[in-house]
């Protein structure tokens, strides 16, 4: 089959996850992959973005299936489950805003910045040799530290189950899918 | 005419996650997703080749014998 442009945007997502680890601001333009699947769904109700743009499934799919990373198991039955998929959607929500609330407190002047990476919303890890200072308010730079965090405790969920069953796997439980193919019920009506 | 067995893909539409993934491997552009919502397989270009099957992630979609 023809490869188009956009079948190269794991790139991007792999060029994300290392400028992480040199310069922690970068971890802004992870929101890209927040809004765009969030305006395709609701401007043109259907899950593009999944479909043909999500880097971080490519690299997954590239991994698990051309490198041969993946056991290509069937998923459990409970992870494909209503109740998981929903109450990941719904932890990862907590866990965002907690994220959110920590760099308000930093913009507030409560707390101070903390340099650090979670992994796994449980794990500190230090993660000062990527911060350099910033011409703005160190709020804008905690807000980064914790939006890495997400992202790459969702990459490290995502290779656990691409290795142990399909490449993909994270497809099934991704709180963006889970919430973009919502936008879509709710917008589509009749399926 | 008499019927023939057919084999061809079959998606559990209650479980599927509208992912994308069987889209990408079909030969026959057979499946496509409806509304965001689920994959639909064209039963016309279906050859039951199980490539979607293989791929899916959430592994709901099945080969069955049906008549055409």
């Amino acid at each position: 089959m023809k490869k188009r442009w956009y079948d190269y945007l794991w790139i991007f997502s792999l060029t994300y996850l290392v400028l992480g680890f040199f310069n922690i601001l970068f971890a802004w333009l992870g929101l890209l992959c927040f809004f765009i699947p969030l305006i395709i769904s609701i401007a043109c109700g259907t899950k593009g973005y999944c479909n043909r743009y999500c880097g971080r499934g490519q690299l997954f799919s590239l991994l698990g299936g051309r490198f041969g990373l993946s056991r290509k198991k069937d998923i459990p039955r409970w992870m494909k489950s209503k109740w998981f998929r929903y109450g990941f959607l719904v932890f990862f929500f907590i866990m965002f805003f907690q994220m959110l609330w920590n760099t308000y407190l930093v913009f507030a002047g409560a707390r101070d910045l903390r340099q650090v990476v979670t992994l796994l919303w449980t794990f500190r890890l230090p993660w000062h040799w990527a911060y350099h200072g910033t011409l703005l308010h160190p709020g804008v730079a905690q807000f980064a530290f914790g939006f890495y965090s997400v992202m790459l405790t969702s990459t490290v969920l995502g290779l656990v189950t691409m290795i142990l069953f399909k490449p993909r796997s994270w497809c099934v439980y991704c709180p963006m899918g889970t919430m973009t193919q919502l936008i879509c019920k709710a917008k589509g009506g009749k399926p | 005419m008499a019927l023939r067995r057919k084999r061809r893909a079959v998606v559990d539409e209650s479980a599927c996650v509208a992912c994308g993934c069987c889209v990408k491997v079909c030969p026959l552009s057979a499946i496509r997703i409806r509304r965001g919502i689920r994959a639909e397989i064209d039963g016309e270009r279906c050859v039951g080749c199980g490539k979607c099957a293989k791929e899916c992630p959430a592994s709901v979609i099945e080969i069955q014998e049906v008549l055409a």
